[in-house]
C-alpha cells in the first residue's frame, strides 16, 4: 500500500457493508484515505462507487462495519458532533445538485450564511472570490443554474462544496460530461486547489486521464470489495484481470508509457 | 477588540500590525470588524507591514481578509508588506491576491418604475400565456385531424390510463363534494323559504341550480385543482428533464403523444362526472328536504319534474365539454412553460390551477348569458 508512510488517516472505512433487499452491493470493504492526498475510485458502471461515497458521507444506511472521519464514528456520534464533522467537508455531486431556485451568488452564499454570522459585503466578496478560484468570474452572479453551461455548473457546484474551507471534498465523477479539454481544465483545478487549500480529495471517476495526472493513490472496487488501493505504477504492474482490463483496455492509451502509445500510433494510418 | 490582529507600533508613518491565531471562517466575523476598525483609526500611512507570523491557522476566509486589510490601505496610497506567511499559506494568498476587485451589483431602480414594469410584465405574460393557449389548441386540432384521418396512431391506451386517473378515480372525492354541496343548497332554502310558507319552492331551487349551473361548476373547479394541476405537473417534469425534447427529435409529436390523450380524456369525464355529481347534489338535496324541512321523498320527485324540464339538464351538460376543453388547454400550456427550476414548477402549477378555475367561471358566465338570449 503506497503512501501509508506515517500519514494521518481521516477516513477509514472497516468491514462495511452495504445492501439493499438481498443484494449486497458491499462486502468488508475496507478503505483508508490519508490527509492531503487525492485518491481516485475506480470500479465498473454499478460496482458501487457511488454506494460506498454516499455510505461515507451518511446518505445511505450500512448493514455492519465501521466508518471514521476524522476519527469520529459518524454512526455513534451526538448531532453537534456530527453536525460539527459535516461542516468540514464539502460534496459535489454528479450532477451538481445546485439550488434551482437560487442564483449562482445564493447558492454559494447558503452554506456560508447558515453557519456563520458574516456581514453581506464580505459575503459578496468571498463569493467573488471563491467563483475566481474555480475559473469563473462575477459575470455568473446573478444566474440561475439552469442558465448555466454542463462546465460551469461543475465549476459553480465545486465553489459551492468547497464554500465553507472543507478539509475533505468528496467528487462524484466530476469530469464526466465535460469535454476533454475541459476535464483536462477540471482536473488541473482540482490539483491547485488541492495544493492551495491543502484538501483531501475522495474522488470518484472513470476518467483515465485524471487518474493519470491527479491521483496520488487509486483505490479499485470490484466484486463487492476494494480489491487493490495504490499508485498507477502499482495498478499498471497488477496481474488481477479486472485491473488489466481496465487499464491496459483499448481505452487506456494515455495510462501507457509513452513510448508504446508512439509505436501503436504509427501502426494506425 | 479581538486578539487577532494586534497593532504593534504606529509611528512616522509606518504601521505594524501583527496578526495571531486562527483566521479561520469561525473567526471571519471578529476579524473583519478588527480589519474595519484599523483601517478607520490610521487613515494617512505611509506604509503597513502586517506580521503573520503569529497566524496558526488560515483559510480562504483569512486569506481574503488579509487581502482586503492589504487593499484598503494600498488603495488610500499606502505601500503594504505581508512579512512571516508560512509556506504552506503562500500560494493561497496568492491566489486570493489575483482575484479582481469587482463591484457587486446593486440594483437600485425607481419603486414606481419597478412597479409599473412589473404590471406591464404581467400583461404581456397574460398576452402570452393566451397566444400559446391558442396555439397549443391550434396543435391538438392539427393532431386531432392527423387521429380522425389515421385512427391507429391515437394512443388509446395512454387515454384510457388518462382516464383512470382524472375519471374513474375522481368519482368518489367529487360525489361527496356535490353531495355536501346539495345538502346545503337544500338546507340554505328550506330555513329560508320556511318563513314565507313556500317551503316547496327549496325543490325548484336545488333542481334548477344543481342542474344549470353548481353541478357542472363544482366538477369544473374539483377537476382543475386535482387533474389540472396533475398535467402542469406532469408535463413540466417532463419539460425540466428534457424528456418532451427527446420525444421530438425521435420524431414525434408531444401534442399527439402527451397532450391528446390527455384533453380527450378530460373530454370523457368531466361530462361524466358532472352527470354523476348532479345526481349526488339531487339525492343531497332531496335527504335534507326529507330529514330537516320535512319534504316527503314523493313530493320531492314529483316537484322536481314540475321544476325542471329536459333543457336545463342539458345547459349544464352542454357546458362539461367546453370547461374540460379550458382546463386541459391551460393545464398543458402552463405545463410546457416550465423553465429548469423547481420554482418554476411550482408557479407554473398554481398559475395552471388558477387559471383554470378563473377561466371556467368567466365561461360560464358567457355561457349564462348565451342561453338566456337563445331561450333556453
Amino acid at each position: 500500500m503506497g503512501g501509508s508512510n506515517g500519514k494521518e488517516v481521516v477516513i477509514e472505512v472497516r468491514d462495511l457493508i452495504v445492501g439493499f433487499g438481498r443484494h449486497v452491493v458491499l462486502d468488508h470493504v475496507n478503505l483508508d484515505v490519508y490527509r492531503g492526498e487525492i485518491l481516485g475510485f475506480v470500479g465498473g458502471s454499478g460496482a458501487g462507487k457511488s454506494v460506498l461515497m454516499r455510505t461515507i458521507i451518511g446518505l445511505l444506511p450500512r448493514r455492519a462495519g465501521t466508518i471514521k472521519i476524522f476519527g469520529v464514528d459518524l454512526a455513534a456520534a451526538s448531532y453537534s458532533q456530527r453536525r460539527s464533522v459535516e461542516r468540514r467537508w464539502g460534496v459535489l455531486f454528479q450532477q451538481g445538485a445546485l439550488f434551482s431556485s437560487l442564483t449562482v451568488r445564493d447558492n454559494l452564499q447558503f452554506p456560508i450564511r447558515e453557519n456563520l454570522q458574516l456581514s453581506q459585503s464580505l459575503l459578496d466578496e468571498l463569493v467573488i472570490a471563491k467563483l475566481e478560484m474555480v475559473g469563473l468570474d462575477a459575470s455568473v452572479l446573478m444566474k440561475y443554474p439552469s442558465e448555466l453551461s454542463g462546465g460551469m455548473t461543475k465549476r459553480v457546484a465545486l465553489a459551492r462544496a468547497l464554500a465553507l474551507d472543507p478539509e475533505i471534498v468528496f467528487l462524484d465523477e466530476p469530469t464526466s460530461g465535460l469535454d476533454p479539454i475541459g476535464a483536462g481544465d477540471f482536473d488541473s483545478l482540482i490539483a491547485t486547489l488541492q495544493r492551495t487549500l491543502g484538501l483531501t480529495v475522495f474522488m470518484v471517476t472513470h476518467d483515465l486521464d485524471s487518474l493519470h495526472t491527479v491521483c496520488d493513490r487509486i483505490a479499485v472496487l470490484a466484486d463487492h470489495k476494494v480489491i487493490a488501493t495504490g499508485t498507477m505504477e502499482t495498478m499498471l504492474a497488477s496481474t488481477h484481470p479486472w485491473l488489466r482490463a481496465y487499464f491496459h483496455g483499448k481505452r487506456s492509451r494515455v495510462a501507457q508509457p509513452e513510448s508504446a502509445r508512439m509505436t501503436e500510433q504509427k501502426n494506425v494510418p | 477588540m479581538s486578539d487577532l490582529l494586534l497593532e504593534r507600533s504606529a509611528d512616522g508613518g509606518v504601521l505594524r500590525l501583527a496578526g495571531e491565531g486562527a483566521w479561520v471562517a469561525e473567526n471571519a466575523s471578529a476579524l473583519e470588524n478588527a480589519i474595519s476598525a484599523f483601517a478607520a483609526r490610521h487613515p494617512a500611512v505611509r506604509r503597513v507591514d502586517i506580521d503573520m507570523r503569529g497566524v496558526e491557522q488560515l483559510d480562504t476566509f483569512g486569506a481574503w481578509l488579509l487581502e482586503r486589510l492589504t487593499r484598503s490601505f494600498s488603495s488610500r496610497g499606502s505601500d503594504t508588506q505581508i512579512v512571516g506567511l508560512k509556506d504552506d499559506y503562500r500560494a493561497l494568498v496568492d491566489e486570493i491576491h489575483a482575484v479582481r476587485p469587482v463591484q457587486t451589483p446593486t440594483q437600485r431602480e425607481n419603486i414606481v418604475a419597478r412597479s409599473l414594469a412589473s404590471v406591464g410584465r404581467g400583461i404581456a405574460a397574460i398576452g402570452g400565456t393566451f397566444i400559446a393557449g391558442m396555439n397549443l389548441l391550434g396543435a391538438i386540432s392539427l393532431a386531432l385531424t392527423r387521429v380522425v384521418v389515421k385512427p391507429r396512431t391515437f394512443r388509446f391506451a395512454a387515454m384510457v390510463h388518462q382516464l383512470d386517473n382524472v375519471g374513474w378515480r375522481a368519482v368518489p372525492i367529487i360525489v361527496l363534494i356535490t353531495f355536501l354541496i346539495g345538502c346545503i343548497i337544500a338546507q340554505q332554502g328550506v330555513f329560508h323559504f320556511r318563513k314565507f310558507g313556500a317551503d316547496l319552492y327549496t325543490v325548484d331551487m336545488v333542481g334548477i341550480l344543481v342542474l344549470r349551473e353548481i353541478g357542472v361548476l363544482i366538477v369544473a373547479v374539483m377537476v382543475a385543482g386535482r387533474s389540472g394541476s396533475a398535467y402542469t405537473a406532469e408535463l413540466g417534469a417532463m419539460k425540466m428533464r428534457e424528456e418532451i425534447d427527446a420525444l421530438r427529435t425521435m420524431g414525434f409529436d408531444p401534442v399527439e403523444i402527451l397532450i391528446l390523450p390527455r384533453i380527450i380524456a378530460l373530454l370523457i369525464a368531466v361530462p361524466i362526472l358532472t352527470f354523476l355529481g348532479s345526481l349526488a347534489a339531487l339525492y343531497g338535496g332531496g335527504l335534507v328536504c326529507w330529514l330537516y324541512g320535512g319534504i316527503d321523498p314523493d313530493i320531492y320527485i314529483q316537484r322536481l319534474k314540475e321544476a325542471i324540464s329536459i333543457d336545463t339538464f342539458r345547459v349544464g351538460m352542454i357546458k362539461a365539454p367546453f370547461m374540460a376543453l379550458v382546463i386541459g388547454v391551460v393545464a398543458c400550456v402552463e405545463g410546457l412553460a416550465v423553465k429548469g427550476s423547481s420554482e418554476s414548477l411550482g408557479l407554473q402549477t398554481t398559475a395552471s390551477v388558477v387559471e383554470s378555475i378563473f377561466l371556467v367561471i368567466v365561461l360560464d358566465g358567457l355561457f349564462a348569458i348565451f342561453f338566456a338570449s337563445i331561450g333556453m
